[in-house]
């Protein structure tokens, strides 16, 4: 059988994975660290310019066979694309000072990074659960060698392997979820699975709940949701700076899109059971990742711990949807439509904060102790303010607008889709988060040793923080512009 | 855009943009900055007076419309924001709001003008300044929103500024004390946004006007409503048992912290009650009336008694706001007319004597750096005029006939006895119970403060004349306080016809 391939559609994943054969060859043939940085920085803009070309244009598929589409260009995953490829670009730029102190070897860093964008642009078109999860594994690989290329220091390495073991398991799961679906429905791809009538009872129903169950399960660790979550924290804090960035950010939100592509796409038949499952997820997630983060001394992981919060308040809208209001589409469109919009404005914030970091730490330094930050607000008060906008958006209060526009639309998700105790749940963690954003924000300016001298901020890691804070600032005063993307 | 219009804008864009410059300055010049700062918030005192509209127009608007909207503003403003959210940038101003914003600005300028001469201990006092302005700019806002989702964006742009004018400003123990009151008002606002949501849901719109007298809210959300929005204002009110932040932040915060706090910030929580959970669900209001009441003439006697154990001067008018918040919601509680206008002369009367009294406890604890009542006493014999400007402001406070306090606790009792019945009658004889008991403290508070023979600490203490930014932050407080008392229509004269237009929609 022969297909007509659409290769307007494929634009954004050729671009992404074009890149990334650039790099390695910029690698091999030139050899120097500049110009594969800017190889690669050049190919993340790029993606970035096509994935939004492609997305003004109409809905577009291709790979179809008679039950379906693989490869689905549709404006959510243009969004997506377009996201991954500027976190991809943001994070490139917060790695500079760190492949000058030649910490890590540049041409594999930016190679590694181009491939795991390559993988998330290609999971926002994910139109069947093999794409899917090919897609998700394109993006976390590389990242176990990213994770671990730290040279001479064995939190690095002992991070890659927990990540490593961790992501395995959970793939696995999210395969023997897959195959046991693929037995009861005969079909891979998410439409016809959501076409597919429900099953009530008998053998094949229960197989199918239990599909669904590990389906989810297998996700919900590459989210980072309670009870899956114990990997983050070791993780983020033994990766080089700006790798803990792409974690908590652009992994995080590969996470999402695949847990809004096999929960609401491909499973609506089982609502019943995912939705309650996802609401119960997205609880204890924020609940627990919020108690833990009062306790923490390291910066990475308590914003590791506040990461793990925020996908209980990413995740809420979807669970209560799916268990309310979810049956008919509209509703859960809604939800759909809120749970991108919140997963945004987060990445926004926290890529600000993650850049905050990254500027006030040496070259090649892990986070550190938050002690160790006390006076940066003097040493260094641009940073420093951006950080607090960073920390306070986070926490969902004004200045930080972007951040209480997204509790905003959260909370109004959960109450139109009915479940008003699930908003009461957000917004009293939204509390118990406060306390330790301004924990943070006080060490910044508290008084006592201003030791050591203000180091210069290199450049690179000066435009990625400028950048994020101003595109946080800018959807603060006009989130309409987010909700539009997302079709609120 | 008519004048009203851009006049709306200009009361929040001024303090704002003021905010942004004198900040910018005071790396550079700190008391440039402060003195620019004064200047400012006087520009924006000038301008929030101009938006008085003609009260007539609005008598007659009422007169011909019997089923018009709850509210009839005197100047409005509607423009697109997020429609995604239903939210719109909705500013307008009638009689309910124009005292509080005047009150506002007027305590911002007060404040501004007292701290170009005196900045406390803890950082460059064009950045303390500079938070004043923002935090103005919340509070005006909040008066000013006719759109609940911007209601709440203003209310919340108010706390972390508050929290860093304690926690930079305060006293020895101002990280706990700000924490504390950071954390616990968050507790209030977020059950606000879940109350806010709950009706823009529900209802489809967020307009302030359309919802005022419920709109088509069903029984059940508008109860539900009622109890989360209710909740969120008594934190920031604070009513009885959710006053506990309150003590804290007060003995904590630097003078103007304190009068800021008292003077406005905690009108935030009573006007939100009178004009959004009352407004937007009056069935939720009528069936919850009696547990408001209840609770409203417990902080009355909660707040005398423990006031009359207090040792510490500011604490105690801090616990002192508790029992006046209290007459303010057993006002608004009874749901009449009598009743909402003595709690909106009472909540002015309030931001003006309370304002003046920690700023006369602000200066008694410059000059003798103690606050605490066993080592104070004997003020009158080194101090006479200080201590007979606090004993002034101290009779204000108790409700003397006359003088501002009067007419609010009085009204909020004779509103009680109107409403009758057996429950109304016995919560208006405690609450004037509770009045007595006010005296009995503040009298007792003057007997240990001013009267006796000098304390070790008051006898040691250098004699002092009034510096002229006391004078001139002390001297409208003063006259305020007589004048109101004199001449209640000064506040109730704006507020007749919104008031009646309120009460109108919530018997229909």
């Amino acid at each position: 059988m022969t297909q007509t391939i659409d290769h307007v559609a494929l634009l954004p994943a050729y671009l992404a994975a074009g890149t990334a054969v650039l790099v390695l060859l910029a690698d091999l043939l030139v050899g120097r660290r500049g110009p594969t940085l800017a190889v690669a920085m050049i190919g993340a803009a790029g993606t970035a310019v096509g994935a939004v070309l492609v997305g003004r244009g109409a809905d577009r598929e291709t790979f179809c066979t008679f039950d379906g589409c693989s490869w689905l260009a549709t404006s959510r995953g243009a969004l997506v694309a377009t996201v991954f490829a500027v976190l991809t670009l943001g994070v490139l730029l917060l790695s500079g000072p760190l492949l000058r102190a030649g910490a890590v070897p540049a041409g594999e860093y930016c190679f590694l990074l181009a491939c795991s964008m390559t993988g998330g642009v290609v999971l926002g078109a994910a139109g069947d659960l093999i794409t899917l999860i090919v897609a998700l594994e394109t993006l976390t690989i590389p990242l176990y060698i990213l994770v671990g290329l730290r040279r001479r220091t064995v939190a690095s390495a002992e991070a890659a392997m927990t990540f490593f073991l961790v992501s395995v398991v959970a793939t696995a799961v999210t395969l023997l979820g897959a195959a046991l679906l693929y037995a009861v429905r005969g079909t891979l791809h998410l439409a016809t699975l959501a076409a597919a009538p429900a099953l009530d009872a008998g053998a094949e129903a229960r197989l199918g709940r239990v599909a669904v169950v590990l389906l989810l399960a297998g996700l919900a660790f590459k989210v980072a949701a309670v009870p899956l979550h114990a990997w983050a924290p070791a993780t983020y804090d033994g990766a080089p700076l700006p790798v803990a960035a792409y974690l908590s950010t652009a992994s995080k939100l590969g996470g999402v899109v695949a847990v809004i592509a096999v929960v609401v796409d491909g499973l609506g038949p089982w609502l019943a059971v995912s939705g309650p499952a996802l609401a119960v997820l997205a609880v204890l997630t924020m609940t627990v990742g919020n108690l833990v983060a009062l306790r923490q001394t390291r910066m990475v992981r308590l914003l590791a711990w506040s990461s793990v919060a925020q996908a209980g308040y990413i995740l809420a809208p979807l669970g209560a949807a799916a268990a309310i209001a979810g049956r008919d589409a509209d509703a859960l469109s809604v939800a759909v439509a809120a749970t991108v919009a919140y997963a945004v404005f987060f990445v926004v914030l926290e890529l600000a904060a993650f850049a905050s970091v990254v500027a006030l730490r040496p070259p090649d330094a892990d986070g550190g102790e938050i002690a160790a930050y006390r006076g940066a607000g003097r040493r260094h008060p641009v940073v420093a303010a951006a950080f607090v906008l960073a920390l306070v958006g986070l926490a969902g209060l004004p200045p930080g607008l972007a951040g209480l526009f997204a509790k905003v639309v959260v909370v109004r998700s959960l109450l139109d889709g009915g479940a008003g105790w699930l908003a009461v749940v957000v917004a009293l963690n939204a509390v118990v988060g406060l306390a330790y954003y301004l924990r943070v924000c006080g060490t910044l300016y508290a008084a006592g040793e201003a030791a050591g001298t203000a180091r210069r901020v290199p450049w690179t890691v000066g435009l990625a923080l400028a950048g994020a804070t101003a595109v946080a600032v800018v959807v603060g005063f006009a989130p309409q512009t987010v909700l539009d993307a997302v079709q609120l | 855009m008519t004048t009203g219009q851009v006049t709306l804008v200009a009361v929040l864009a001024i303090p704002a943009v003021g905010a942004v410059a004198v900040a910018g300055l005071t790396r550079r010049a700190d008391r440039a900055a402060r003195i620019v700062a004064t200047v400012v918030a006087a520009i924006a005192f000038l301008v929030s007076l101009s938006l008085y509209g003609t009260g007539d127009r609005g008598w007659f608007r009422y007169q011909a419309a019997t089923a018009g909207p709850g509210i009839l503003p005197w100047h409005e403003l509607d423009l697109t924001w997020v429609p995604g959210l239903d939210l719109r940038f909705h500013l307008g101003v009638d009689g309910i709001s124009y005292p509080l914003v005047v009150l506002t600005t007027l305590l911002t300028l007060l404040c501004c003008a007292y701290s170009i001469r005196h900045v406390p201990a803890g950082g460059p006092g064009g950045y303390l300044v500079a938070l004043l302005l923002v935090i103005e700019v919340g509070i005006v806002g909040t008066f000013l929103a006719l759109d609940l989702v911007l209601f709440f964006v203003f209310f919340e742009v108010v706390l972390l500024p508050m929290f860093v004018v304690i926690a930079g400003w305060g006293g020895d123990d101002r990280g706990r004390a700000a924490r504390k009151f950071v954390l616990y008002t968050l507790f209030g606002s977020v059950l606000l946004l879940v109350g806010v949501v709950t009706v823009v849901s529900a209802a489809g719109t967020a307009d302030i006007v359309a919802l005022t007298g419920g709109g088509n809210l069903s029984r059940t959300t508008q109860l539900a409503a009622f109890v989360l929005l209710a909740v969120a204002f008594a934190v920031k009110s604070p009513l009885w048992p959710l006053h506990t932040w309150l003590p804290d932040a007060h003995t904590q915060a630097p003078t103007v912290g304190s009068v800021i706090l008292a003077g406005v910030l905690l009108k935030m929580g009573t006007y939100g009650i009178i004009r959004v959970a009352v407004g937007v669900a009056p069935e939720g209001a009528r069936w919850a009336a009696p547990v408001l009441g209840v609770l409203a003439v417990a902080a009355v006697v909660v707040g005398s008694l423990v006031c009359l154990r207090q040792t510490d001067l500011k604490r105690l008018i801090a616990y002192s706001s508790v029992g006046h918040m209290g007459f303010v919601l057993l006002g608004v509680a009874t749901l009449t007319a009598t009743g909402i206008e003595a709690a909106l002369i009472g909540n002015v009367a309030h931001g003006v004597i309370t304002g003046l009294l920690f700023f006369l406890a602000g200066a008694i604890k410059d000059r003798l750096h103690t606050g605490s009542l066993t080592e104070l006493g004997g003020l009158r014999e080194r101090m006479p005029a200080l201590s007979g400007l606090f004993a002034f402001a101290a009779v204000a406070s108790l409700g003397l006939p006359g003088l501002a306090g009067f007419w609010g606790e009085a009204f909020a009792v004779v509103a009680a006895l109107q409403r009758g019945g057996p429950l109304w009658t016995t919560l208006a004889v405690v609450a004037a119970v509770g009045g007595a008991l006010t005296a009995a403290y503040f009298l007792r508070l003057l007997r240990r403060l001013t009267h006796g023979p000098a304390s070790p600490v008051v006898a040691a203490a250098p004699a002092s004349r009034f510096g002229a930014g006391e004078l001139v932050a002390w001297s409208p407080l003063i006259v305020l306080a007589l004048a109101v008392g004199l001449v209640p229509a000064l506040v109730i004269g704006f507020a007749g016809a919104p008031v009646e237009a309120l009460t109108g929609v919530l018997d229909r």
